[in-house]
């Protein structure tokens, strides 16, 4: 007997929140990265689900896609941090205030 | 046994997810969260989408996180300060929470899908259906995907070249 | 009894083939660290370890014990929980690659004899021990999750010198992943499927027997690029012994040394099943099956027989010891590059071939299915 389709839901959603809990919570860029990471992870979770429960492909093109757009956001948002590191010698988002330099 | 197994991942991918969340360090964070992303990936092959499963792996496990420890690794970041200023985030972000795991248990209890018919289909997360349907129905998806990557790469560049000398900043540095 | 017997048989099968694997890869991997040894004193006109057993040839078992009874030092400033964790990544990503190789022919035969009527509807004994739709994407993952095992020891041993072997480590196998997965998608096209197994039928039922003839520029990349991701001379630079003491190990000793020792060789035995795999054929020695029935001894040695599967297994030892020999003959031949000059291999000249590799096939590959 394999799980229902709302228990990957629940699950889903779980991650989610603890996700965009993080994103609140954490301080530093690279935390809420992650953090966001997960939220994207979460969501993902919930297209397989639904891709198994409805025996259909586009569910995980979706996942695919979802996953391109997350390396290209670690790409340039790494690259962001990086070059605020270099000018402010820390990544804390509450540094980013100034929009000078 | 595909049950035990689900609950097994799922406790260990919150798990992971919390101690993401609840360790300073940002080493830390990043090797939970690669282990919410193994465990992701394994509730994936009991879903039976073995493709999905090991791009996750390969995508995010093999590159994205590679990426982020390298840069922890790279400026040698310490431990997160406490918030300053902004304490009453502390509330929103416990608040929001509670008010999406709420709404995730909402969906358990209150959606029922026991009247539809699941489609037991294993020939979904097959490579051959997969780069079928990439390759027909949504090449246009595919292609601006392709060109986001691109722009990905050049921004990236853009961003972390150096345009200043460092000698030079020093120098502005010091007439501060 | 029986239905017990019945759920437990596959498990039972599985894991007994998962034993049977490590416990020969250990057995090659252990001699690979002898044969090492050896090969680099005739090298270099030494004459290599020969006191331990009649040519040194238990001196892999007397190295284990040295390395089980040394005392284990752990950094006073380490962290704990991550420096006890990297080993254990490291080894365990070497070799979990080894479930999808397919190590022999399939023995084709009727299994009645078993009890409790388990061998029912068996026809075959597939000499592996799954076979995974995405088999070659399942490898590299496993590969490139196995740089974690390098990052996370440099970071937690808390020295410099590990920490510039983990940062060399991480960017090295970024920058070579991308260049072995591009080499590898010209075998996935011809051969149409991402399955180890697929993929040497593939090149049995070719024109040229072996991937290597129409993908040599894909071999050559990939080769290139597996001393990379292997950490071998010349591209060693993770633990380059001149510069970094001993790279992202210099803080670990005893038994943990010994679990990046051997994943290191693991590695070195997993690309290599790979490039033969890939590239020249996988268990299949050309004309073998040929041979059996033109001498008429198909009883002893045809296709599907225990004799053609013995022969084929251990062509397949043979064409990976010639790997592991050349990996050996490099690192005592070739000095080391210097790190941007790996960086800009890796990016400017490898990846590029990789792709044009891709493009050529692409090409090809569509010509020959529109006029022939």
């Amino acid at each position: 007997m394999e799980p229902s389709l709302e228990t990957y839901l629940a699950l889903s959603g779980i991650l989610f929140a603890i996700g965009a809990v993080g994103v609140i919570y954490k301080r530093n860029a690279i935390g809420m990265f992650m953090c966001i990471e997960l939220m994207l992870n979460a969501v993902n979770l919930s297209f397989v689900a639904f891709a198994r429960h409805y025996g259909d492909v586009t569910g995980q093109l979706f996942v695919f896609v979802v996953m391109a757009v997350a390396a290209c956001e670690a790409a340039v948002g790494l690259g962001i941090i990086i070059t605020f590191f270099r000018n402010r010698e820390s990544i804390d988002v509450d540094d980013a205030s100034i929009m000078r330099n | 046994m595909v049950t035990a197994l689900f609950y097994l991942l799922a406790g260990l991918a919150i798990a992971c997810a919390i101690s993401c969340v609840y360790h300073k360090n940002p080493l830390y964070s990043a090797v939970s969260l690669i282990g919410v992303f193994l465990s992701l990936a394994c509730i994936y092959l009991t879903l039976s989408a073995p493709f999905i499963a090991v791009t996750q792996i390969l995508v995010y496990a093999g590159a994205i996180m590679v990426l982020v420890i390298f840069v922890i690794m790279l400026l040698n970041l310490d431990e997160d300060k406490p918030l300053n200023s902004l304490t009453y985030l502390y509330g929103v972000g416990g608040g929001l929470g509670l008010l999406l795991i709420a709404q995730a248990i909402f969906v358990f209890y209150a959606v029922n899908t026991a009247g539809q018919e699941s489609v037991d289909s294993t020939a979904a997360g097959k490579t051959l259906s997969i780069g079928l349907a990439m390759y027909t129905q949504y090449l246009l998806p595919v292609e601006i995907v392709g060109i986001l990557l691109l722009m990905a790469i050049v921004g990236a560049m853009i961003m972390s070249r150096r345009i200043r000398e460092p000698n030079q900043r020093k120098a502005e540095k010091a007439v501060e | 009894m029986e239905p017990i017997v019945k759920t437990l048989f596959p498990f039972i099968v599985i894991s007994v083939g998962i034993i049977a694997v490590f416990g020969g890869v250990m057995m090659i991997v252990a001699y690979t660290v002898l044969a090492e040894r050896k090969v680099l004193g005739w090298i270099q006109g030494r004459i290599g370890p020969n006191r331990v057993g009649p040519w040194g040839l238990f001196q892999p078992f007397a190295d284990l014990l040295k390395f089980i009874l040394k005392e284990e030092l752990i950094p006073d400033q380490s962290t704990r929980f991550i420096f006890y964790l990297a080993p254990l990544v490291a080894l365990t990503c070497a070799f979990m690659p080894m479930i999808v190789y397919p190590f022999g022919p399939e023995i084709v035969g009727s299994f009645d004899f078993l009890p409790y009527g388990l061998g029912e509807g068996i026809k075959s004994l597939p000499l592996r021990v799954a076979d995974l739709d995405v088999g070659v994407l399942y490898v590299l993952a496993i590969t490139s999750v196995g740089v974690y095992g390098i990052a996370l020891a440099g970071w937690s041993s808390n020295s410099k010198y590990s920490l510039m072997g983990g940062l060399r480590s991480s960017a090295q196998m970024i920058s070579y992943e991308l260049a072995m997965g591009a080499s590898v998608i010209g075998v996935v096209m011809l051969a149409g499927s991402l399955s180890l197994g697929d993929i040497i039928n593939a090149q049995i039922n070719s024109t040229f027997r072996w991937f290597i003839i129409p993908q040599f520029i894909g071999f050559v990349v990939f080769l290139i690029a597996a001393f990379a991701e292997t950490n071998r001379v010349p591209f060693d630079l993770p633990e380059a012994e001149t510069e970094l003491v001993a790279g992202f190990h210099t803080e670990y000793s005893a038994l943990k040394f010994a679990l990046f020792f051997m994943a290191e060789y693991v590695n070195m035995f997993t690309v290599s099943v790979m490039a033969v795999t890939l590239f020249l054929g996988g268990w299949y020695i050309p004309g073998l099956d040929y041979l059996a029935r033109t001498v008429g001894m198909e009883w002893l040695f045809g296709v599907g027989t225990i004799g053609y599967a013995l022969i084929s297994h251990v062509g397949f030892l043979l064409k990976i010891f010639a790997f592991l020999f050349f990996y050996i003959w490099v690192r005592g031949t070739l000095p080391r590059f210097r790190f941007d000059q790996l960086m800009n291999f890796g990016w400017k000249f490898l990846l590029p071939v990789a792709l044009a590799n891709v493009i050529l096939t692409v090409v090809v590959v569509f010509l020959v299915g529109r006029f022939w």
